[in-house]
């Protein structure tokens, strides 16, 4: 095998990618890139071990000029001035927002809310994560870990279950949704797969003139949003209405229509988007499996059947093999389809489970008992063959570096069981694409895939989704679509694919009067407030009937206020400060200290309360007149404002950074609809 | 506005002895301007307080009247307070002294309840040598009347609206000193590392302290041509080195050259230790701390330090031979010495 390192493919092109070192980023970027020229492998490495070569003469002058001209690299000097004109650096203080794939901004959709601004709350989250009614109940919610109120109290604020109260308090949108050109701009899209990633997509494609043909191999729209997820977390209705919202837009659906042949109609379309998502539930090769065959499911396909309500029963007695999200929504299915004794299993111990924390909990709740550390040994079966129960060893866990270690310990057990649910992981498979058509794969059979562009080895093919990288989840395929309709839109207008827009910012003072701004700084201590749920015992009855019954208004409202409003920035002039500590003396987590300057290190060891969370930034002013710097450790700031409140001379500001991540809907080239 | 600051504090934050954080040894949010350096003197007793480990509860506020006379609502919520009749504070201090010796007495005035209206009350209290540490926030002008000019006003320094000044300043510090204060120093409400082991040595100390702070009035005192704004200090401020306050049982941790510190020790065994900058300086020598004031303010200087120390002196208490105990937990047999003794005394009277 050829040696392609620092090699990769585009537009059958090898190309040359090398990591810039940490120091140089400011100046050069994330990366060097530069193409060989060369289509051929062989030919390509000599050119590239010399472009190497210039790539790294080039690192040693930035280096030494940045030494001559006195510029400081991080690690060994002391701190520089930290330049907040670039977005990065507040954006990244907005902790749920920098969290959130498709960069949701989280605070100003709260602060909407607690106006009882509905619509705008929705239109906010629609236009950054076009299915905020199915995000609101399904998400991941990477947000919700990052949110600085799990740092500065207790939990994070409820944000996924805010998104929802947008969604279910809204009324008719429709006149705030993008006009669809009359004139098409005549180039056709074909997207494969109706799931999330798709249908981002097409949303962003169909304003600015696209036509757009969504091929989808069920019978209804939506994907594993349909397929996968039960009605008991997600109702068909909030399904139907955001996925046909964007159909309705105007793109060419064609359901029952399985894509066998990608050569077939590749040439049909100016560009083809693949968000086919991981169809392939992974499957248990032991003993007994394929006799048992006839009582042993894979996960995503029995509950798509389900959905479809080809299957409508199971035995009583079910075991869920599998600690992932799958297994959470097969094991509470099996229960409202009747089974009275559910078990889930999992390899792992319980602490290292992939579902999250809110579903396992949920399957808890409903009295299913998981047991951790089981491995499935063997399929047994009775006299006729048929599947009677499982045997498992127990494993233990060990930690050797921080690496898991799961040893057999020789303890067997043996459940009984009817039905096995197997929801162990899932794979994407492409028998479709064929192989001599210009898509690279990788050993792994998944597609080699840009991950700024999402454009594979053929330039007119983009992926995304879990089609892109395997399994994620919604809001990961909306944040492809973005990428991916920005990457169709530069490919069709003939501009560089690299060339891509810039997040729209901007920061503005707050300031409404000496002590007054014009949001609410003062900062609730209420503990993060429960969601409400349906009747235990009539939710397992149904399997419709949505478990979480959402907040009402005032539990919305309650839990909006427990917003600390991290985009409003706390935003520091070192010309005015006169030094008299005022803001080091109100600020309520001392995150403000004025010191001499020093490396990052000693520095961050010499505040007031040290900041020894190093994935938060230190805001580090310019040099005072005594000599000084001011640094504020961003980790644990309220946003209270008090520091600007307390400030005689202005020098400290609240401004409200407005960040809106790019996508095609804010082109100016997409018109919004004429309100009569 | 805000009128609460948020309850939630950086969870790392330090605990002292107690298990307190500075933050439980706050008081309400100011309402004095934004700026004020009152508000940092505010801030630097709550962390002597804290470093000392000092119960609240042990602790009595006193004040007069005007900006200062404010601000003990704004640090250690926890403790007693009395805010008395403008310039009247060393007589409840004094009252207050007699009564309880087990309290800590912190009396906070400025340049116009000190130096004007409770000009008598101010050196009685020195000289009867009350324990307590008396802060005077001077800031040179009556800031809460809209800033005529108080009596510690430079006579160089104009006021806000541009009118000359037309006496001389009183320098409380020397003054002190020769009424015979204990514990004298001269701090700037800017210099933190400076005000907090000296405002830790005057609470340790036995005796009457004075804490001469000057606090820039954001308001109405910190322009060009004020010699008490932040940026005048700053440029004419001549510290007399450093100040270590080293509690009881702990090693000095810095090291000075040989002969250029002098160290203080206190009543209750704790030490100050001053690296000297000038070596001819011994701030146990009266005589010397008061020509040296002199010159540097002939020079135009502002000193700053311990500038006066007498770790021998006898407090007001001991002078008097009061009892040890707080008065109200005197009991029946402590307080009525029994017919026997009244007999003696009856006879000596015939």
């Amino acid at each position: 095998m050829s040696d392609k390192k620092y090699l990769f493919k585009r537009n059958n092109v090898w190309w040359v990618k090398l990591a810039v070192p940490l120091s140089l980023r400011n100046e050069l970027g994330y990366d060097l890139r530069r193409s060989t020229g060369e289509k051929d492998l062989d030919k390509a490495i000599p050119v590239r071990d010399k472009i190497i070569e210039e790539f790294k003469t080039e690192f040693q002058i930035k280096k030494i000029n940045a030494d001559d001209k006195g510029i400081v690299l991080r690690g060994t000097e002391h701190m520089q001035k930290t330049d907040i004109s670039d977005p990065q650096y507040f954006h990244k203080v907005v902790d749920c927002q920098y969290a959130c794939p498709a960069h949701t901004n989280v605070p100003e959709y709260i602060r909407l809310i607690a106006q009882k601004k509905y619509d705008d709350a929705y239109m906010l989250n629609w236009e950054s994560n076009v299915f905020p009614g199915i995000l609101g109940r399904t998400c991941d919610r990477p947000c919700e870990p990052a949110c600085r109120r799990g740092r500065t109290h207790d939990k994070p604020v409820a944000i996924c279950r805010l998104k929802r109260v947008t969604y279910d308090y809204k009324n008719d949108i429709d006149p705030y949704l993008p006009e669809i050109p009359k004139v098409k701009n005549g180039k056709k899209i074909g997207l494969i797969g109706a799931g999330p990633a798709s249908l981002t997509v097409a949303r962003d494609l169909l304003p600015l003139g696209y036509e757009v043909t969504i091929f989808e191999k069920d019978n209804k729209p939506g994907g594993l949003m349909r397929t996968n997820i039960p009605s008991f977390r997600l109702p068909a209705e909030v399904l139907d209405e955001e996925v046909y919202r964007i159909i309705k837009m105007g793109a060419d659906l064609k359901t029952n229509s399985y894509i066998d042949s990608l050569e077939n109609i590749i040439d049909s379309f100016d560009a083809v988007f693949v968000g086919t998502g991981a169809p392939k539930g992974k499957d248990l090769e032991i003993t007994g499996r394929k006799e048992a065959s006839e009582n042993i499911h894979i996960g995503i396909d029995w509950l798509t059947s389900i959905a479809f309500e080809h299957t409508k029963s199971i035995g009583k007695k079910v075991i869920v093999i599998g600690g992932g999200n799958t297994a959470m929504d097969c094991c509470r299915t099996a229960i409202r389809l009747g089974a009275d004794d559910v078990k889930v299993t999992v390899r792992s111990p319980k602490s290292d489970m992939k579902a999250s924390d809110w579903e396992l909990e949920e399957a808890i709740d409903e009295g299913i008992p998981i047991l951790d550390n089981t491995s499935p040994k063997e399929f047994l079966l009775d006299d006729k063959g048929k599947l009677k129960g499982m045997k498992f060893e127990k494993m233990e866990a060990q930690y050797t570096d921080g690496k898991r270690k799961l040893i057999p310990t020789g303890e067997e057990i043996i459940i009984e069981c009817d039905d096995v649910l197997l929801a162990i992981g899932q794979d994407n498979a492409f028998p479709w694409i064929e192989k001599n058509i210009g898509i690279d794969f990788n050993e792994w059979d998944c597609p080699i895939v840009d991950k700024t562009t999402m454009q594979s080895s053929h330039p007119k093919v983009f992926f995304g989704g879990d089609a892109a990288w395997g399994p994620e989840n919604i809001i990961w395929a909306v944040a492809h679509g973005h990428q991916a309709a920005i990457s169709i839109d530069n490919f069709c207008s003939e501009i560089d694919l690299f060339d891509r827009p810039p997040p729209l910012t901007n920061l503005v003072s707050q300031k409404m009067g000496i002590h007054e701004w014009s949001y609410d700084n003062d900062i609730s201590q209420e503990v993060r407030l429960e969601v409400p749920h349906a009747d235990l015992k009539q939710a397992l009855n149904d399997l419709k009937m949505e478990v979480e019954l959402g907040f009402d208004e005032k539990l919305a409202l309650d839990e909006a206020q427990r917003c600390l409003n991290c985009d409003m920035q706390t935003v520091f002039q070192e010309k005015l400060c006169i030094e008299c500590d005022a803001c080091v003396d109100i600020c309520p987590t001392d995150c403000i200290t004025f010191t001499t300057n020093d490396t990052e290190e000693k520095v961050r060891e010499k505040l007031r309360v040290p900041a020894l969370n190093l994935d938060q930034d230190l805001y580090v002013s310019g040099k005072l007149v005594t000599g000084r710097v001011m640094i504020k450790d961003e980790d644990m700031c309220v946003h209270c404002g008090l520091c600007a409140e307390r400030c005689p001379t202005g020098a400290w500001d609240i401004q409200k950074n407005n960040y809106i991540e790019a996508h095609n809907l804010n082109k100016d080239k997409v018109k919004t609809k004429e309100v009569a | 506005m805000s009128y609460f600051k948020p309850i939630n504090k950086h969870p790392n934050l330090e605990k002292n002895k107690l298990g307190l954080t500075r933050r439980d040894y706050e008081g309400g949010v100011s309402t004095l301007c934004a700026g004020c350096g009152h508000d940092s003197i505010s801030a630097c007793i709550i962390e002597a307080c804290f470093r000392l480990n000092i119960e609240a509860y042990k602790v009595a506020k006193l004040s007069g009247i005007g900006c200062s006379s404010k601000a003990p609502a704004y640090f250690l919520n926890a403790s007693h307070g009395f805010n008395s009749v403008h310039g009247r504070m060393p007589s409840i201090a004094t009252g207050a002294n007699c009564a309880n010796e087990d309290l800590l007495y912190l009396g906070v005035s400025g340049d116009g309840d000190s130096a004007s209206i409770g000009i008598g009350q101010f050196i009685h209290a020195i000289r009867r040598q009350v324990n307590m540490v008396y802060f005077v926030e001077n800031n040179g002008t009556y800031g809460l009347t809209k800033g005529q000019f108080s009596a510690t006003n430079d006579l160089e320094s104009k006021n806000k609206y541009g009118e000359d000044n037309l006496f001389p300043p009183i320098d409380l510090t020397s003054m002190a000193i020769q009424m015979g204060a204990s514990y004298v120093a001269r701090s700037f409400s800017g210099d933190r590392d400076q005000l907090v082991p000296l405002i830790m040595g005057a609470i340790q100390h036995k005796g009457f302290a004075l804490l001469d702070i000057i606090s820039p009035c954001v308001t109405f005192n910190n322009h060009d041509s004020s010699t008490k704004s932040y940026d005048y200090i700053r440029n004419h401020n001549e510290a007399m080195g450093k100040t270590d306050f080293v509690p009881l049982g702990e090693e000095i941790k810095t090291n000075y050259d040989e002969g250029s510190s002098v160290e203080v020790k206190l009543h209750d065994g704790s030490r100050l230790s001053l690296e000297k900058t000038d070596h001819n300086f011994d701030p146990t020598d009266a005589g010397n701390s008061l020509d040296l004031i002199r010159k540097k303010n002939k020079e135009g200087k502002i000193i700053t330090g311990l500038l006066y120390v007498d770790n021998k002196c006898k407090p007001l208490t001991e002078i008097m031979d009061l009892p040890d105990k707080p008065l109200n937990t005197l009991e029946q047999d402590e307080l009525c010495p029994g017919s026997e003794i009244l007999e003696v005394i009856n006879n000596d009277l015939s």
